[in-house]
């Protein structure tokens, strides 16, 4: 039925190439970045690794060229990311020339803290949305720049390009400055900080299409490989390490599988997949069309997990 | 695209429809939207519940309404990308639907077609024509409701074309629908064998921009780039054309130039087009910062920009403290902030009827014109021509809130009119010869607290000492320069500019001035603290407690306000606003000649 409508609708309208789409998104957020980069005193970009970090990264060698970056990259983390993507952020950063600050909750990881025997939810606060904290007091930075979207999860649907953080980080949606234009407010009292995500108007399928257009380099977890995999439920997961407790009478195998998301290992499921290059993976994409936050296991918590969380100072 | 209209209209069904049928919303989400149901929905589980698709945020949930813009994407068979911002359709958010129209080309304006065009629905179609929204498609919905009427569109076309045409949106268009039964709204419905217009999908798919005149070239500086060597970039995005060897003009000094390169990340380009992120380097040695912009100078591709210190201007209000007339705010248009006031409000106008009425103030959502004078000259274009050079925000200095949105509608004044002029004999000269430093010593506080008597004191000591004072006492001035204004929040800022201004002219011709004003909001002080160089101005707090002034009540004011004939007596009706980094705390109650004392030993120091 959806395809019936599609092509019925064509009829009359001048074609638009998806160039032309990347072609605006890239410059309102080269804009975005430049406007943060001299409006604030100390931006950071959040690097989570992520395909959406990549594109970000790319963004800003873009926005300040033929200068370098003139901001640092902040990774949080939490002890329990991928090897490959730890390999592949240090070896990125020692490509690009980028200054790189990692971050890890130093008494949360004496404290052995895990997504085992603390839970998910507990694991996400101490590790991420606590070190998230202490890292930005430690650097004082007053622009946070991150990579969400606002097709990614419901509630961010209403999430600004600049998003006002209270003091202590506290995100309160009622205080939050009417955006026109290209005219952000860009005013902090004393203990504001400011939230800036310049790829909000971009969708899954964009940032794909941009990182094949540019030739960006992201993890290999993205494309289908031969992985050792635990079933869970619905869900599988990968033991890429011993850490992965396992239950009795589990073996790992070896399934056809990539991430959509990629996060802490024992909380991001993978999915059978057969995409080994970015023609495949976006053909994918555009077939699936499942929610790409679908494969957190922390967002199902409660059903406005995230907005609460979001509250408390997660990106 | 803006969405308008509210929950009781259907909007969030028809949102919902169009995203659904056009596959713009993934499986699992839909799913939800079929098992998951709240609290008053009367939708049968196992149906997509369509207002859950639009609703975000928890606390709306639970208030089941929307209260603020959603940004949702939906992409076209033709590959055109629509961003649908869905704004609420309760009055209280007028602001909310100026902000969601301010990106928007296209407008759906929902009504009911069992209650016809409402009040909201001029609001609605003000909003957009003020936000420069061109087109509007007025989707009658429940049309299933009235029989299909052909008379019932009609009609609701008649009134919404009459209100469009005054307001000079261009385009209106009706289109019948359903949104629950989902006649219309991507397929043509089988009960409208009168209607051979499009359906709401494809009025969008075959939706063309207007074409505009040329406008010309707006490059605003948003980032200077550095870089090894000589180079020194001027990064921004483009409004109009612009190419190598171009002569060009820096506003708004108006310094000409001539475009050297025209850089970019993936390589130098010959020209660049509008909606370019680009980075310029200039032939010539010029001075330019952020916030200038780079304008066109041959008139043959635009009008080019010509910088200016009064407009004409509209406002959406969107503080819940209303418009201060002559109280100083910042003004911001992309990457240019410039001090600004606003000095008349012409006209409040009322959404509704679309009457101008007089209005003192603007207080949060209302609309109105008004005059806007800025501290420097600043290149703003009018908004029908540019939306990004010619649109701005307030934001109030102190809490720096965004308190309004701005359309420029034309420049009173160019600034090239009035040029100050410099005189040979200055403040350094008339300083030497009094031989002393100039000095403003603002004395704040309620009523009574002593601030006229440790002015005269402290006078009379300096005079005797030989130094050159006046006193500027609030009470005094309200007999002549300030005559005019009364005690509401606006007059009293009004009151408080004028007085500072004085003093700053006091200041240039070489006195130490003492001002004894309450001025009790602490904006007000902080604008005229910003009209002097660090060092000449004092903000000094006498903190007497209001116990104490209240008896001492010198004037009898404490006790008109008691019996209730003073409304806006400060401490009593109105809230006085201490300063919170005074240079000098002075205390009212304790002896006299200690604290004036004081105040001169911080006069000479």
């Amino acid at each position: 039925m959806m395809a019936t409508v599609r092509d019925s609708a064509l009829a009359g309208g001048s074609a638009i190439s998806a160039d032309e789409v990347l072609d605006y998104l890239e410059a309102e957020a080269i804009g975005i970045l430049r406007e943060t980069a001299a409006a604030f005193r100390a931006p950071v970009l959040m690097y989570s690794i992520g395909k959406d970090s990549s594109v970000l990264m790319h963004l800003a060698r873009k926005a300040f060229h033929p200068a370098p970056v003139p901001f640092p990259f902040l990774h949080i983390d939490t002890g329990w990311k991928f090897r490959e993507m730890i390999e592949f952020r240090d070896r990125t950063a020692r490509e690009l020339g980028l200054t790189l600050i990692v971050h890890t909750n130093a008494e949360g990881a004496a404290a052995g803290v895990n997504p085992f025997t603390h839970g998910a939810q507990e694991h996400t606060r101490i590790m991420k949305t606590v070190a998230l904290r202490q890292a930005l007091d430690l650097g004082a930075y007053d622009a946070i720049i991150g990579g969400a979207r606002r097709d990614e999860e419901r509630s961010r649907a209403k999430e600004r390009i600049f998003s006002l953080r209270e003091p202590g980080h506290r995100w309160e949606p009622r205080r939050q400055r009417p955006e026109l234009w290209h005219s952000p407010n860009t005013r902090l009292t004393p203990g504001q900080t400011m939230r800036v995500f310049p790829i909000s108007d971009w969708q899954e399928i964009d940032v794909w299409r941009y990182i094949r257009r540019e030739g960006i380099d992201v993890v290999p977890l993205y494309f289908a490989a031969e992985r050792p995999t635990v079933a869970r439920g619905e869900q599988f997961l990968m033991v890429d390490d011993d850490r992965l407790p396992l239950q009795p009478g589990e073996v790992p195998q070896l399934r056809r599988v990539r991430f959509r998301t990629l996060g802490c290992y024992p909380l991001t499921a993978a999915m059978l997949s057969d995409a080994t290059t970015l023609d495949d993976l976006i053909a994918e994409v555009e077939q699936v069309r499942l929610s790409e936050r679908a494969g957190r296991l922390i967002d199902g918590d409660r059903e406005s997990s995230m907005e609460s969380k979001k509250v408390e100072g997660y990106f | 695209m803006v969405a308008c209209g509210s929950v009781d209209d259907g909007k969030s069904t028809l949102i919902g429809r169009l995203l659904v049928e056009t596959g713009s919303v993934p499986l699992d989400t839909l799913e939800q939207a079929r098992s998951v149901r709240r609290g008053g929905s009367i939708i049968p589980v196992g149906e997509i519940d369509y207002s859950l698709l639009t609703d975000g945020l928890e606390a709306e949930r639970e208030q089941g309404i929307t209260i603020d813009v959603a940004y949702r994407q939906l992409e076209l068979a033709t590959g055109r990308r629509v961003i649908i911002a869905d704004a609420p359709g309760h009055e209280q958010y007028t602001r909310n639907m100026a902000v969601a129209a301010s990106r928007s080309d296209v407008a759906i304006l929902l009504v009911d077609a069992t209650r016809g065009a409402r009040e909201q629905t001029h609001r609605h179609l003000t909003v957009c024509g003020l936000m420069g929204v061109t087109d509007i498609a007025v989707a009658v919905n429940k049309c299933d409701a009235v029989g299909w009427r052909e008379s019932v569109v009609t009609d609701i076309l008649g009134h919404v074309r009459a209100t469009a045409a005054r307001l000079g949106i261009p385009r209106v268009t009706a289109i019948p629908v359903s949104a629950l039964h989902g006649d219309n709204v991507t397929a043509p419905s089988r009960h409208l064998g009168w209607y051979d217009g499009p359906t709401v999908l494809q009025w969008l798919q075959t939706w063309q921009p207007t074409s505009r005149p040329a406008t010309g070239t707006r490059l605003p500086v948003v980032a200077i780039v550095r870089s090894d060597g000589d180079f020194r970039g001027y990064s921004g995005t483009l409004s109009g054309s612009l190419r190598v060897g171009e002569r060009i003009a820096v506003l708004p000094a108006g310094t000409p130039a001539t475009i050297d390169r025209i850089t970019t990340f993936d390589g130098d380009l010959p020209e660049a087009t509008a909606g370019q992120a680009i980075t310029v380097t200039l032939c010539e040695e010029v001075d330019v910062r952020r916030g200038d912009v780079l304008t066109n100078t041959d008139p043959s591709v635009g009008p080019p920009g010509r910088p200016a210190d009064r407009f004409a201007a509209d406002l959406v209000w969107m503080a819940e403290e209303p418009l201060a007339h002559g109280r100083s705010y910042l003004l911001v248009s992309g990457p240019t902030w410039v001090p600004a006031t606003v000095t008349t409000i012409r006209h409040r106008l009322d959404v509704t009827t679309g009457h101008q009425t007089a209005a003192r103030t603007l207080s949060v959502n209302d609309i109105g014109r008004v005059e806007i004078a800025t501290d420097q000259p600043i290149a703003l274009d009018a908004y029908q021509v540019n939306r990004d050079t010619g649109g701005f925000l307030l934001v109030d200095r102190l809490t720096c809130d965004t308190v309004a949105a701005g359309m420029t509608r034309h420049a009173l004044r160019r600034a090239f009119n009035v040029v100050p002029h410099a005189f040979r004999v200055g403040r350094a000269e008339r300083s030497r010869l009094n031989g002393h430093a100039p000095r403003v010593l603002w004395l704040t506080g309620l009523p009574g607290s002593g601030k006229s008597t440790l002015a005269n004191e402290a006078e009379t000591q300096l005079h005797h000492r030989g130094i050159h004072t006046y006193v500027l006492d609030g009470d005094n001035l309200r007999t002549g320069l300030n005559k005019d204004l009364g005690f509401t929040p606006e007059d009293r800022a009004e009151n408080v500019r004028r007085v500072g201004e004085v003093a700053r002219l006091l200041l240039d011709a070489g006195l130490v001035v003492l001002v004894a004003l309450v001025s009790p909001f602490r904006s007000d002080r902080e604008a005229v603290r910003a009209r002097f160089e660090p060092g000449e101005f004092s903000e000094i707090w006498v903190d007497t407690p209001l116990a104490v002034c209240a008896e001492r009540d010198p004037k009898g004011l404490y006790r008109k306000a008691a019996s209730g004939s003073l409304p806006n007596m400060t401490g009593v009706g109105q809230d006085y606003e201490p300063p919170e980094h005074a240079d000098l705390i002075l205390d009212g109650s304790a002896d006299l000649s200690e604290q004036v004392q004081r105040l001169i030993d911080h006069a000479l120091g």
